[in-house]
């Protein structure tokens, strides 16, 4: 019925009474509706598989499970509060593994970014005809399933089949890429080879949007193509270097995949609670399947998070104006 | 896009300058940055080398010869034929599961995300604001965060262990509605949506015969992005699956580096296999569409 109305406009010029634009109104509000629907079915499903879990958990975080009277019939949980955090800002693992992952996302995360930056402005000076073959070419790392570059880098670094190993041994060095010290290093250029080719490609997607008449009067003004490269290129990105770091940094937070990888190849050395991602999943699913603390872990891993992506997202910002 | 600017060649603007440091840069930035290239594409494709010349090896050259060239004779036939033989062709139910799994996952979502996109670029109603920025925020949470309350909450409903633990989470992705959303504003006018409602269309032909045909580039671009990423997931099944008849691709490559440390058998040439075979289908799904995930990331970054 609505759709055969005449135009709002006309039927809005005609006062016949005081109701006259309560048509035009509910018309409108009608459709609204209508088009309500169309996200009705991603708002649903975002309510159940976002909010309702994050909710589940807040609510699960107050309870403790405890055993009543002989505890024969299982335990029980029951109400406790903030016991449970409690619990977790004392949890001594569980922070460790936090500092650990801290500690290696402020070294690791500007590594890729300067890494991938220097790949851009490579890319973005190559000449035209080489342009696509090299971006392909670098970009071959982020075709390759997540598992799979772990695995690949993991045999690479092992001593009985790595050639990396090998290639050290001539130069005279003992590497142990399992090591304590080592392993660090190693992961960072696991995470480096995953991740250096889509940043790239971000921020030679900003480059490429870059006016060229800017360099064009850098250049007759005598700045070497060094210099354009980091006084006006790096600062006409700089929103997209942000963005990009901030993503990578709150990846690399939630490090999960590939310490679990180098743990069925170094199982001393990464440790069940390695990082905080770890450990949830391992009170979930090895530790007696404690969910209450697990979920109480969840949501102080995403407090923690969110406050380092402001604090990062508030000083980046400030010292770029 | 990056083909319209005429770049000026490197070199060129310092012809005719006298001062050292435009000859200087002149002179070097050409090779610096074809060395620099090329050291970065061998930093790129090495690795994968690696794993091509040791999938052709048997189990005893792999342990004792180079891993940078070939074996004395070529393996590989026979280490497919352990993979895919592997606890009666298991490694096929992986394959099968993580194509079920992405596609399924991809194709639900881009469809949800488009008509959402829709929704909120050309609909006003109650509610939108709050819609819009819970979308908003939602880019910020960590997915990873959500996935123990989520197995909570499923484990709750006997949901965990089955198919739909891992697809209805896929099925939902701010981004991609962000994605639509931005596309559509762009380059759905509302005069079109007017005039045919004026002639009397009714809003689902709308959006289906008129609207869709005309983002076969947004909806590609989510396809692509929305595979990847389910395909690539790793955290959510080994969370929510526990038989391993329900596993993905990565499960299954996952649970050979787990028998390497609690066995005799050595699973490593049939593990370097079905890490060949896993690349295949991403690889040439990303390579067909490249236009479009390419695209989506260039989007995400610029507006995001």
């Amino acid at each position: 019925m609505t759709n055969t109305m005449t135009k709002p406009s006309e039927v809005a010029q005609e006062p016949q009474n005081n109701r006259a634009m309560n048509p035009v109104a509910a018309w409108h509000r009608h459709r609204g509706l209508k088009g309500a629907l169309f996200s009705l079915p991603f708002f649903a499903l975002f309510l159940f598989s976002f909010i309702l879990p994050f909710l589940y958990a807040l609510w699960e975080s107050l309870f403790v499970l405890k055993y009543s009277g002989l505890g024969l019939d299982g335990p029980h949980p029951r109400f406790a509060g903030l016991t449970q955090y409690a619990r977790a800002f004392r949890d001594a693992a569980f922070w460790s593994g936090m500092g650990r992952v801290a500690l290696f996302t402020c070294v690791a995360t500007p590594l890729i970014m300067a890494f991938a930056a220097v790949e851009a402005l490579l890319l973005d000076a190559a000449k035209r005809s080489a342009k696509k073959a090299y971006r392909f070419l670098l970009l071959v790392p982020y075709m390759v399933p997540t598992i799979v570059s772990t695995l690949v880098w993991v045999y690479l670094y092992s001593p009985d089949i790595g050639p990396l190993k090998r290639f050290f041994a001539l130069l005279g060095f003992s590497v142990d890429f399992f090591s304590p010290q080592l392993l660090w290093v190693s992961m960072a250029n696991l995470l480096l080879w995953v991740n250096v080719g889509f940043n790239m490609l971000i921020m030679y997607g900003s480059l490429t949007a870059i006016d060229p008449s800017l360099y064009e009067s850098a250049r007759i003004d005598g700045a070497s193509e060094l210099r354009i490269a980091w006084s006006i290129k790096l600062p006409m990105i700089r929103g997209t270097l942000l963005l990009t770091g901030l993503l990578s940094m709150i990846g690399m937070l939630q490090l999960f995949d590939q310490p679990l990888l180098f743990r069925s190849a170094s199982p001393q050395t990464v440790t069940a609670n390695f990082t905080p991602i770890m450990t949830i999943y391992n009170y979930t699913f090895s530790a007696g399947g404690d969910y209450n603390y697990a979920a109480a872990l969840s949501v102080v891993l995403a407090l923690v998070i969110a406050a380092i992506s402001a604090v990062v997202y508030g000083v980046t910002n400030r010292k770029g104006k | 896009m990056a083909q319209q600017f005429m770049k000026p060649r490197y070199g060129k603007a310092a012809d005719g300058s006298s001062t050292a440091a435009r000859s200087r840069a002149s002179k070097w930035s050409r090779p610096g940055v074809l060395i620099g290239l090329v050291l970065l594409t061998f930093y790129s494709i090495a690795p994968l080398w690696w794993l091509v010349v040791s999938v052709t090896k048997s189990r005893v050259e792999l342990y004792n010869s180079s891993g940078l060239w070939f074996g004395s004779q070529n393996h590989i036939v026979e280490n497919f034929r352990q993979l895919f033989t592997y606890e009666d062709g298991i490694f096929f139910r992986w394959m099968g599961n993580s194509i079920l799994y992405a596609g399924v996952g991809a194709i639900v979502c881009t469809v949800i995300s488009i008509a959402a996109g829709y929704s909120l670029s050309k609909f006003e109603f109650p509610g939108k604001k709050i819609e819009m920025a819970l979308v908003m925020v939602s880019f910020l949470v960590p997915t990873a965060l959500l996935t123990l309350p989520l197995y909570l909450l499923f484990a709750g409903m006997h949901l965990t262990n089955t198919v739909w633990a891992v697809l209805i989470p896929s099925f939902v992705n701010a981004f991609d509605v962000y994605l639509a959303k931005e596309y559509i504003d762009g380059t759905v006018p509302d005069e079109l949506l007017e005039a045919a409602r004026v002639d009397g269309a009714g809003e689902l032909r709308i959006f289906g015969q008129i609207v869709v045909p005309m983002l076969s580039t947004p909806a590609a671009t989510i396809f692509i992005l929305t595979f990847v990423l389910q395909w690539n997931n790793f955290y959510l099944p080994i969370t929510m699956l526990r038989g391993s008849d329900k596993w993905t691709l990565a499960l299954g490559l996952y649970s050979f580096m787990q028998t390497k440390q609690s066995s005799l058998f050595d699973p490593t040439t049939i593990a370097l296999a079905g890490s060949v075979v896993s690349i295949i289908p991403l690889a040439v799904v990303m390579i067909l569409m490249q236009r479009f995930w390419r695209s989506g990331v260039a989007l995400g970054a610029v507006k995001g």
